[in-house]
């Protein structure tokens, strides 16, 4: 009888869930229907047919090929690489810079934690954006023209047009390095994992490094025995008004990247100096009791427990590097928003379609970023458990 | 903040899109009879065109066509309001009734008038990209500029120009697209680039606001066609027309030789047109739904096309820009308004 009801009450249950999932789903249809409609009428064009239509204008710093034969769909990639580059180098640049900060902010030494503390109320007290243009125009305005640019043995020169350095491209038995880069990683893996047991076993230190070295060496005179020199090097150099050939690191990236780094940074520090205070001090004074050094204490006992208090904090950090990179547009970084919905939306004027799409791409990289910070997460949890 | 303004402005228009259920073309004038005041999209700054002055006044030529507009419909230039717009957002704004017209120093081209759901309603200002540069490069033409850095605003149709223009040429370059013209100008100013390229009129413009304007020349050639001219929402021929007519109409005072200054006395010229003009004869007005006399107010308050651009971008002007090809069409230029007939 009761097993009866409880079927009938669930039952009910999903009938309603399956009535709500039809409503939303109407109500969406509904809504795109609305706007292709009003679009129509407003004779606005609409669809995501333009993505192949050709661009026909310049990025100023592409990491993939384009040229303005490319279609909008290029535009798109060129400008999401570009967001990932300076989010990727600004999450490393942010965690390190940070990490070493929280760090300091609770260092017994006097001067460094009062150093810590005045960069971080700084840095997470003034608006990013004007960060950006502080940066900017400061790095610009210190800097020399093409003509004077600075000098670095006629390999690379630094001035207002950015950092111009000499690029490599691969020529046929490049893969013979590959192949040594490879062996090299796959020795250091194995004399780790050696010198690991061998502790454990022995409690002795092993040679780490020294083999390493060795292999390396041997490794990379018989690639280089084989296949000779399968590369070229690009020089920049100085003609009419800029530097040709090689790559050129533009200024706006180089002030985008400092500034968020510098930003997220001081958030960090104080995720990290959280994490480290929320161990208890009875795990430091076990460590201490067991002979371990300050700093071993610190990197064998007290940080690997702060990284559960710290890692969601983080994750949080990093989804908001990602979307302030967006902030590029104000000083000419060519981003998604920049490039695409920026110059290509009001090219092609189509705003619902693109802003719409560029929406989506940060979404997708959040839940992305979100989704590897889980599962490290789960790692450093379930060690925790184990113990 | 701008940021914020930007996103609930494309929000804005979004939900607008989507949400108001789809109608009939709506009919402007009465929305605009009804609120009392016109809704004018101009630019967020730039000298002659649509500036505001330290009292929070807009001048120039685009706000006086505005200003035109608004006493065309409601016989006083004064029930005019504002809105500055970035590139970005003006068809936009436009698109979703946040503005009853654009006049924005806009280029008319293909795409956007067949498009975006937009109506070009003339030319009241004809521009031509341009480059400005440092005049100690020693740099006369626009052809010497191979692999220049080009600094300009995101979201025109510059960069557009100036890609076709160095690929014809074989020319390299390379582009840094600001989205306000405050920053691109300082970029250039602090030698990021070695030239500001937008309209050149825009260019005369943005060198006034430069620390020392004397030490940068804009080159006297030109790469495009820039015809600038007011935008309203397509579908709506009567507003079309107001706006349209609002323009020829300064364009035929002009002509005729009506001025702010004579057109109480000129009242009683026995001239046909210019009693058509002035709405003694004939219904022009009623035709288009506001009162006939509404050339006379707009001449009256705002003056003809001679007086709008001596007073914002003429030869006493900072600016100093000669007539050139806007000139009337009988003095050697392209100004040519179809006649009040």
């Amino acid at each position: 009888m009761i097993s009866k009801l409880a079927f009938l009450v669930s039952r009910r249950d999903a009938l309603l869930q399956l009535l709500t999932l039809a409503l939303v789903v109407a109500g969406v249809g509904w809504l795109i229907a609305n706007v292709a409609d009003n679009l129509d009428r407003q004779n606005i064009s609409s669809g995501f047919g333009f993505l192949n239509e050709r661009a026909g204008f310049g990025i100023s710093q592409t990491l993939v090929d384009y040229n303005e034969d490319d279609n909008y769909r290029q535009v798109l990639i060129v400008g999401l690489l570009n967001t990932l580059l300076v989010s990727v180098l600004g999450i490393i640049f942010a965690s390190i810079l940070g990490f070493f900060l929280g760090i300091g902010r609770l260092s017994r030494n006097w001067l460094i934690s009062k150093i810590a503390m005045v960069y971080i109320e700084i840095f997470r007290n003034v608006p990013l954006l004007l960060q950006i243009m502080f940066w900017y125009f400061g790095v610009l305005r210190n800097l020399p023209s093409p003509r004077q640019a600075i000098n670095f043995g006629d390999l690379m020169f630094l001035s207002n047009r950015g950092f111009a350095l000499p690029s490599v491209s691969f020529t046929e038995g490049a893969g013979f390095y590959g192949l040594a880069l490879l062996a090299i990683i796959s020795a250091a893996i194995g004399l780790r994992r050696r010198a690991h047991i061998l502790f454990l076993a022995t409690g002795q230190m092993v040679a780490f490094w020294r083999p390493l070295g060795l292999v390396s060496v041997v490794v990379l005179l018989l690639a280089a025995y084989l296949a000779g020199v399968p590369w070229q090097v690009d020089i920049p150099a100085l003609r009419g008004f800029n530097f040709r050939g090689g790559i050129t690191v533009i200024p706006e990236f180089v002030a985008l990247l400092l500034a968020l780094s510098l930003y997220t940074a001081a958030f960090i520090a104080e995720i990290v100096r959280a994490g480290i205070m929320s161990v208890d001090q009875g795990q430091r004074e076990a460590a201490a009791a067991l002979g371990l050094s300050h700093n071993r204490a610190l990197s064998l006992v007290v940080i690997p427990q702060s990284l559960r208090v710290i890692i969601p904090p983080l994750t949080s950090q990093y989804l908001n590097l990602t979307k302030n990179s967006s902030l590029a547009v104000a000083i000419a970084y060519p981003d998604i928003v920049s490039v695409f919905a920026g110059t290509a939306l009001t090219q092609v004027g189509q705003a619902i379609e693109i802003i719409f799409i560029t929406m989506m791409v940060y979404l997708i990289l959040s839940l992305l970023t979100s989704w590897a910070m889980n599962q490290y997460n789960a790692r450093i949890a379930l060690v925790e458990k184990n113990q | 903040m701008k940021k914020l303004v930007e996103f609930f402005a494309a929000s804005a228009a979004i939900v607008l899109l989507t949400l108001v259920p789809a109608r009939a073309a709506e009919d402007t004038l009465q929305v605009v009879k009804q609120r009392g005041y016109v809704k004018c999209g101009v630019s967020q700054g730039l000298p002659g065109f649509s500036n505001p002055d330290d009292k929070g006044n807009w001048n120039g030529i685009d706000v006086d066509l505005c200003r035109a507009v608004a006493a065309a419909v409601f016989g006083t230039d004064e029930k005019v309001k504002f809105t500055p717009l970035s590139a970005k957002e003006r068809f936009t704004a436009l698109q979703s009734g946040e503005v009853d017209l654009l006049a924005r120093n806009t280029t008319w081209s293909m795409h956007r008038d067949t498009a975006l759901g937009v109506d070009f309603t003339g030319v009241n200002y004809y521009d031509g990209q341009g480059f400005m540069v440092r005049a100690d490069l020693g740099i006369a033409s626009t052809k010497e500029l191979d692999g220049a850095s080009l600094c300009t605003n995101l979201g025109t149709t510059t960069e557009l120009n100036a890609a076709d223009y160095f690929r014809t040429h074989n020319m390299q370059y390379e582009i840094v697209a600001f989205e306000k013209a405050d920053e691109a100008v300082s970029a250039y100013n602090t030698g990021r680039c070695d030239a500001y390229t937008t309209d050149q009129s825009a260019l005369y413009a943005q060198r006034l606001k430069l620390t020392d304007p004397k030490a940068h020349i804009v080159l006297p050639q030109i790469i495009s066609k820039e015809p600038l001219g007011p935008v309203v929402r397509q579908g709506d021929d009567q507003w079309g027309d107001i706006v349209r007519w609002s323009h020829n109409a300064m364009l035929n005072a002009e002509e005729l030789g009506v001025s702010s200054s004579n057109v109480e006395t000129m009242k009683t010229s026995s001239n046909p047109a210019v009693k058509r003009l002035l709405g003694l004869d004939g219904s022009f007005g009623a035709n288009m739904g506001i009162s006939n006399d509404w050339a006379y107010h707009i001449i009256r308050t705002v003056g003809n096309y001679a007086e709008t651009f001596e007073r914002n971008v003429g030869k006493n002007t900072p600016l100093g820009i000669a007539r050139g090809v806007n000139a009337l069409w009988r003095d050697g230029g392209l100004q040519y308004a179809p006649p009040i007939r």
